[in-house]
């Protein structure tokens, strides 16, 4: 419960405005629909006002002679103007306080920081990554000058250094913001970025003996408002012009940072973070961003395959459903075990559970996958979506706690068929051994692995920047994927493969679109009564109320 | 890196005229390793670094930002002359070259945090540098820690002689 | 080696240079006691702190380093008794070109600025100083930190200074050749061990965020040692010396075509340029005559001789009078120098005679800025190169006809967009010489076509 926050009268262009007291001038006269160009503000990062973009004209009220403001006629103070233009990226507005952001004054401003950012400026722009998404260019178009009085030689910096495994550097086309540094000590609590030499041959680096290595290293390039700091990964790979984008999360682990996936003629270029100051404010890992390249991997199962005398052969949908379906018939309730996956979205966990009860499955679990939270935005949990697997029952509050006893049991017989959605199951105990010793193994995943070889029948599934659907992060935000380009080949939808073997077993379903599964959710599970795929919007909805005790936000690193 | 005993009881000196922050005896310190060692080597970077806390970045940054902290070694005498409007108008750029010529220093180009100008045998370097804060009495220079006003170019030879 | 025999001229009135070049002077404390040294600093601690702010502020001193900012003001934003400790840096950082006078009061008096320093830091609260010496004045540290460890010796420093109650110490931090270490926040970012990029203001007034990001007062040399004196013969009685709003006295380095270059201490506008070149340091060299003069230091405009200003000054009866009047009758006082379109900066004069070719001399001065520029913020980490540049290129032939229109735009998109006052010290001599000099520049252009900037 905090109170209410002061509201501020501020002039803007002659418009009088009201923005909360603590707003930096920049934002409120963004607020007021006048953009203001910049390149070493940021607002997630402190402001040290070097770059000079951001000079506006800012002016006062006037004092009378009892040191009260001066009213004019309209009954509002009467401004006595800077004459020197200030920045306003580092200053929050002040009762009274007008703000001019196009008059001659600043437009001269402009021009002139401008010019001199491209007197030493490389002429890179036809093989440097960030054209089209370049600051530089643009502002160069709206607030430049037309023509170069530049006459002679240009300042020579280190080009292509290699500032870390997954950073390459240009120091020409570096204007010296200090964005990087800045990120890397204040956000990523890793100073390892700094400046060296002076005056114009100024450079950016870091230590030869401590490179630039942070998992967190490529938001650097993002906020990098040029060229200078480009992913080695994406450098020369693609115009960004030509990337489709689409909204998305990223699962590798609970976190679930925003992202926007980057694509074009259905292979995937690059991820990016997007802001969403509930989960990741601007930034997301390197791992996260960079594990997109499984998905292009020319091993992609694509085909539906079945068991023909001791070896899989290629098969039709049909033909492998109605085998899959035939085979499992064969097995009373307690001969069949389940192994889901907790990277499987809520629709097909909802339909792994409608599975699991049409075939009367008592042994079922998920995987677990732990490792080493980070203090910034890595979650220990590395499963996306541990709450919907929870919440939908394949698993409980500890996650691969019944795996030993499926193991048990495989081995004393007592199991003689998996469904194994997703997952390898030698990863769960299980060997190459206990797999052939196994009667059915029905299975299905993206990429070939000990299970899918041995599998009776295998169903190549979408990875999951190929599918559309929700789940919900370790703080109980239910977020949405959204399909950035198609899976490989034959390969389905898992909702749609858990659809058909449903269909198989008890011969219903009456789904056809995933809006319809979500719907069924949301009629079941009170926490999302009411919410349908569309309506949990871009920036996601948070089903469970934070208590007291809930970690602090990742909007305040 | 080794750093004698004496060496380093005067950092340890240093460091408690900053009881605030260790991070201001960075300056100090480099001085330290500038005049025993004659320059300031990879290792005194990270030394420093290691020893005040910091990151080798955070150290590498000053000593790249500051013309008296030199990472090759000076001559065996370091001769600055002031190059700034006061001494220029008495002839300071003659002296430079009077200085080079005796000093047997070939004359080039050298700028910030390029490489310095010696001797072959590296008895002398020696520094184009601005303003030395002497302007009513120039040109002037310095030869190691002396300072010397009011150089006339004939007694540039003499001058050297001190410094063998 | 020439004459260096420097007896004070009789028409000086020396009081912060009393000592320098005395004879049978020498830089020691028993030296100083003898001639009644440390007795204000005896005064001062039986006063209470805020009356020797209000005597700073009655005296009406203003900063000496270049700024000329009224001291007693910047000591009032101190607020006593705040929750963080207050410092105080004493910038000896002299390296505005044409200044030397700090060198002098270091190496030869420094008892005087000791003195002047610990009660500077009695009266703002500050018990933790330094005093920030520039790296190429090895001697002067040396000297200063002897002279330090005899006044701790006396009592002068340290826990309960002359049972005041009063703890206070000063170290010594030497530069490392970086002339934007003059600059009070450049210096502060510098002592606490970082890159020495001056901060933006607002919010990082020294007075509130300045060392460690607390209350911090930063001085000049020459400024402190007047504390000394303002304490000796109070307020008032300082405030009589000079002119209203121009009190005190004022050191004067005279450099470049004079016979008799140096320094030398007058009332401050107790003497016109002319009188000082002419009467005090001996004229111009033979055959020569006067063509401009830099009156406060290289950041400060330049003055030619066939300038014409209009100085209103305020008549002994209250009334304003206008006179209009060349560059040998500016008396030397900030407002006046402020109202011929220059400063009176760090003192530095600088003469040219008419033998001197002002693109070669803009260019020695641009090329100081450019080096020194500490590359922080855009306007002048690009732009003092750039202007050095066009002058190196016009100095060796390589001049064009759009550089002189050009040089004169590049200054003004540096001056007054910068974060500090590095700004405007690189503008301002390329605006003021091209402004003023503008035939020379011409000259070194004529019928060369730009050709597109295509070389």
């Amino acid at each position: 419960m905090s109170a209410p926050t002061q509201l501020l009268n501020v002039q803007i262009d002659g418009a009088w405005h009201q923005f909360p007291k603590g707003t930096r001038v920049i934002e409120a006269c963004s607020r007021a629909g006048k953009f203001i160009p910049h390149y070493c503000y940021h607002p997630k990062l402190s402001s040290p006002g070097n770059c000079r973009m951001c000079l506006i004209e800012m002016g006062m009220p006037k004092p009378g002679p009892d040191r009260k403001p001066e009213m004019g006629p309209d009954g509002k103070p009467i401004i006595s103007w800077i004459p020197r233009p200030q920045i306003s990226c580092a200053q929050d507005i002040a009762e009274g306080m007008a703000i001019r952001t196009d008059s001659p004054l600043v437009k001269e401003c402009r021009n002139g920081v401008m010019e001199f950012l491209l007197i030493n400026h490389p002429l890179d722009c036809p093989i440097c990554d960030q054209a089209g998404e370049c600051h530089l260019q643009e502002y160069s178009v709206e607030f430049g000058t037309a023509g170069s009085r530049f006459l002679d030689e240009k300042v020579k910096k280190p080009k292509r250094v290699e500032l870390g495994p997954r950073v390459t550097l240009d120091d020409e086309r570096c204007i010296l913001c200090s964005r990087c540094i800045r990120f890397m000590k204040e956000v990523a609590h890793d100073d390892v970025l700094g400046f060296v030499s002076r005056g114009s041959h100024t450079y950016l680096t870091a230590h030869p003996n401590k490179p630039l290595d942070s998992n967190y290293s490529l938001n650097t390039v993002d906020i990098c408002p040029v060229g200078a700091l480009t992913s080695t990964d994406f450098r020369f790979k693609m115009r960004v012009w030509f990337l489709k984008e689409t909204k998305s999360i990223c699962t590798s682990c609970a976190t679930g940072c925003n992202t926007i996936i980057g694509t074009r003629l259905n292979t995937i270029y690059r991820q990016t973070p997007r802001e969403n100051d509930e989960v990741n404010s601007s930034w997301m890992c390197d791992y996260g961003r960079l594990n997109f390249h499984y998905l292009n991997s020319p091993e992609r199962l694509q085909t539906p395959q079945i068991r023909e005398r001791d070896a899989l052969v290629n098969s039709s949908w049909k033909s492998a459903m109605a085998r899959a379906g035939d085979e499992l018939k064969k097995f009373a309730n307690g001969q069949i075990a389940l192994i889901g996956s907790a990277r499987m979205t809520n629709e097909e966990l909802w339909l792994t559970k409608k599975l699991i009860e049409s075939l009367g499955i008592a042994d079922h679990d998920v995987v677990p996958r732990l490792g080493e939270a980070d203090q910034i935005l890595v979650n220990a949990d590395r499963n996306p979506n541990t709450l919907g697997a929870q919440l939908f029952g394949i698993t409980n509050e500890n996650p691969g706690g019944k795996l030993s006893e499926i193991v048990e049991k495989v081995r004393s017989g007592a199991i003689r068929a998996i469904v194994a959605l997703g997952e390898d199951l030698t990863e769960i105990g299980l060997t190459v051994d206990d797999l052939k010793k196994l009667s059915l193994i029905v299975a299905t995943g993206i990429l070939p692995n000990n299970t899918t070889r041995h599998a009776t029948v295998l169903l190549p599934g979408s990875g999951f920047a190929e599918k559309r659907g929700s789940m919900i992060n370790f703080r109980g935000r239910l977020q949405r994927l959204n399909r950035a380009v198609q899976p490989p080949g034959e390969a389905k939808d898992e909702w749609e493969i858990l659809r058909d073997l449903i269909q198989q077993s008890t011969g219903s379903n009456g789904i056809y679109l995933i809006e319809d599964v979500f719907r069924q959710i949301a009629e079941a599970i009170p926490e999302m009564k009411g919410l349908s795929l569309s309506r949990i919007s871009d920036k996601g909805v948070q089903l469970v109320e934070e208590g007291e005790e809930a970690t602090k936000t990742p909007a305040s690193i | 890196m080794e750093i004698p005993a004496e060496l380093e009881s005067q950092i340890d000196e240093v460091i408690t005229h900053y009881p605030v922050s260790k991070r201001s005896a960075s300056l100090p310190l480099l001085h330290l390793f500038q005049e025993y060692f004659g320059r300031i080597e990879d290792e005194a970077i990270e030394w420093v670094a290691r020893k005040l806390e910091l990151e080798p970045i955070n150290v590498l940054e000053l000593v790249t930002f500051y013309p008296m902290f030199r990472r090759e070694p000076l001559g065996k005498h370091h001769i600055r002359v002031c190059r700034t409007l006061s001494c220029a108008m008495a002839g300071g750029y003659q002296l430079l070259d009077t200085f080079c010529k005796h000093a047997n220093i070939v004359r080039e180009q050298s700028g910030h945090g390029d490489h310095l100008l010696k001797s072959a045998d590296e008895k002398y370097s020696i520094e184009f540098v601005e303003c030395l804060a002497s302007c009513g009495f120039g040109p002037v220079c310095m030869i190691d820690d002396d300072f010397f006003e009011a150089v006339a170019q004939e007694e540039v030879p003499q001058l050297l002689e001190k410094y063998q | 080696m020439a004459s260096t025999v420097r007896t004070p001229h009789p028409r000086e009135k020396r009081i912060i240079f009393r000592n320098i070049d005395r004879p049978g002077w020498t830089n020691d404390i028993d030296c100083y006691f003898r001639d009644g040294g440390y007795a204000e600093l005896k005064k001062a601690v039986t006063m209470k702190p805020e009356q020797i702010v209000n005597e700073v502020k009655a005296s009406g001193l203003r900063g000496r380093g270049g700024a000329g900012f009224p001291c007693g003001v910047k000591w009032g934003f101190i607020k006593p008794g705040g929750p963080k400790p207050v410092y105080l840096i004493c910038n000896a950082d002299e390296s505005e070109p044409g200044t030397f006078k700090d060198r002098y009061i270091i190496h030869q008096d420094p008892h005087q600025l000791l003195e002047g320093t610990v009660i500077s830091c009695y009266a703002v609260n500050a018990r933790l100083a330094y005093i920030y010496i520039r790296g190429e004045f090895p001697l002067g540290a040396k000297i200063l930190e002897r002279a330090l460890a005899e006044a701790r010796q006396h009592g002068f420093l340290g826990k309960n200074i002359l049972g005041s109650g009063f703890d206070c110490e000063i170290y010594v931090h030497r530069g490392a050749g970086a002339y934007i270490c003059g600059e009070e926040t450049g210096l502060i970012e510098s002592m606490e061990g970082k890159r020495p990029y001056p901060r933006i203001k607002p919010p990082y007034f020294p007075a509130v965020l300045g060392l460690y990001m607390c209350p911090t007062i930063v001085n000049n040399v020459e400024t402190l040692c007047n504390v000394k004196h303002i304490v000796r013969m109070g307020g008032a009685e300082y405030a009589k010396m000079g002119k209203p709003n121009n009190t005190g006295t004022r050191l004067l380095c005279v450099s470049g075509d004079v016979q008799k270059p140096g320094y030398y201490e007058f009332e401050v506008g107790g003497i016109t340029l002319g009188e000082l070149i002419y009467d005090i340091c001996g004229g111009l060299r033979p055959g020569r005559k006067l063509r401009a003069v830099i009156p406060g230091g290289s950041s400060a405009k330049v003055l030619s001789v066939a300038d014409r200003y209009k100085i209103k000054s305020r008549q002994p009866d209250g009334s304003m009078l206008e006179k209009e009047m060349g560059l040998e009758e500016v008396p030397i006082d900030f407002d006046t120098l402020a109202a011929a379109g220059s400063m009176a900066g760090s003192g530095g004069i600088i003469v040219m005679d008419d033998s001197r070719d002002m693109v070669w001399a803009l260019n020695n001065i641009n090329e100081f800025y450019a080096h020194e520029s500490c590359g922080q913020c855009t306007p002048c980490r690009e732009g003092s190169l750039w202007m050095k540049k066009i002058t190196e290129r016009m100095v060796h032939g390589g001049g064009t006809k759009q550089d002189t229109d050009t040089l004169k735009s590049v200054a003004d998109n540096i001056a007054g967009r910068t974060i500090c006052a590095f700004g405007e010290a690189c503008a301002w001599p390329t605006q003021s010489f091209v402004a003023k000099f503008r035939d020379d520049f011409v000259a070194k252009s004529a019928g060369k076509e730009n050709g597109n900037g295509l070389r």
